[in-house]
């Protein structure tokens, strides 16, 4: 491995501080690792949503990350473009999702209005319905399943 | 006033900044309150994106303007003067009515505002805009919700929702003015003339207005001002309870 793909798959291995359940790769919160001859490190990590509060800690974690990998000189930036959607998400994080017992985002979000149902992470069920839009985090809707009365997250597609 | 090329879009952007941030603390203001725990999450989620797309903004504003200001300088050092915000904003929380009637005015317009800004010739508020069109379309279906349910619902409701709706919609004729700086932004390429989102904003705010049962208020009144720095009474009482702590213990962290 070069030292970009050792730095890339350490920092890409960092936790999201709200879904510890997946990585900040997992998420395609990371976005570009660069390395200069003079052996500075440029990492671009990009934010959910506009005002997510867990992206100045996973700045923090990527910095620590990279000087214990040994690279003391280190510049994290935030790029808002090309702007993050949920197509971003793997497919690896949407399984990973699922097991945590958030229904992840459905695919194919643009914008038109979405027929295809939410499945209850807990029984499978299509029988699902919104409670609450907005849920504990900001890219949380709140859900319930009709056939095993769970409550659960949904990941919303924007 | 006088605008070079830079100076029209920097006072654009931090007029459409400024819009952001007020809604947002003014929704902040609800935590805790609302009527239900839900809606609680649901107008401080949403004032979170509006942070977080004012933060965008203002450090946009920052590089355009060239005085190097941080965000916080924006939001905490300037004197209410300096703000640029439309009233609409500004306008106190009131009952929840009011609230819901303020959202749905504001969301909507800000709505059709970073549509088109998502074709900005100014690749950051661009890529800002694109981000931001979908956590307000989420804001917009919110106030939707609310205003068809509380419009059309029990005779209390209803007269509540008619009567915010008699108090804020003089207010919605300054968000469409033009002048020099819009018309500068909008020849440069930046963001639209907001006169020209007009027939987009009251065709939806009408129709959604018919379905609550609510009637568009005949008003001749339009205040207008928060462009150029002049606010209504209630907004200097807010900065001073947003700004006192910043002010106080200049460099405070938690």
């Amino acid at each position: 491995m070069n030292a970009i793909d050792e730095i890339r798959s350490a920092a890409g291995a960092i936790p999201d501080p709200e879904m510890p359940a997946l990585t900040i790769a997992d998420l395609g919160i990371l976005r570009d690792v660069r390395i200069d001859a003079s052996g500075h490190v440029d990492v671009d990590i990009t934010p959910t949503y506009s005002g997510c509060p867990a992206l100045d800690t996973i700045r923090e974690d990527v910095e620590r990350c990279v000087r214990d990998q040994g690279y003391a000189d280190v510049t994290v930036r935030t790029v808002l473009s090309p702007a993050w959607t949920t197509e971003w998400m793997s497919e690896a994080a949407r399984v990973k999702l699922r097991e945590y017992g958030i229904a992840p985002p459905r695919q194919g979000f643009d914008l038109k209005p979405l027929t295809i149902a939410v499945l209850c992470p807990r029984c499978d069920s299509t029988r699902t319905h919104e409670l609450a839009h907005f849920g504990s985090t900001q890219c949380q809707a709140v859900r319930q399943c009709a056939a095993c009365g769970e409550t659960f997250p949904h990941f919303k597609e924007h | 006033m006088t605008l070079g090329v830079a100076g029209a879009a920097a006072v654009y952007t931090l007029r459409a900044a400024d819009d952001c941030l007020v809604l947002s603390h003014r929704l902040a203001q609800w935590s805790s309150w609302a009527p239900t725990l839900e809606d609680d999450i649901a107008l401080t989620n949403i004032a979170l994106d509006l942070l977080g797309q004012a933060r965008g903004l203002y450090a946009r504003t920052a590089e355009l303007d060239a005085t190097g200001r941080s965000e916080d300088d924006y939001a905490f050092l300037r004197d209410e003067r300096e703000f640029v915000n439309c009233l609409l904003v500004e306008q106190e929380n009131g009952d929840f009515a009011t609230t819901t009637v303020r959202q749905l005015l504001c969301s909507t317009f800000q709505l059709a505002l970073w549509q088109s800004l998502t074709t900005s010739t100014d690749e950051q508020l661009a890529a800002i805009a694109a981000k931001a069109v979908t956590e307000t379309t989420y804001h917009r279906d919110h106030a939707t919700d609310w205003t068809l349910r509380l419009g059309d619902g029990t005779a209390e409701s209803h007269e509540r929702m008619e009567a915010a709706l008699a108090t804020l919609w003089p207010y919605t004729a300054e968000l469409f003015e033009s002048d020099a700086v819009s018309q500068e932004a909008s020849i440069l390429g930046v963001g639209p003339d907001p006169e020209s989102l007009h027939p987009e904003w009251h065709g939806y705010v009408t129709r959604v207005l018919g379905d609550a049962t609510l009637v568009v208020p005949q008003s001749t009144w339009k205040p207008s001002g928060g462009r150029q720095g002049l606010h209504t009474e209630p907004f200097g009482y807010m900065l001073a309870e947003m700004q006192h702590l910043h002010r106080s213990f200049p460099g405070v962290t938690w």
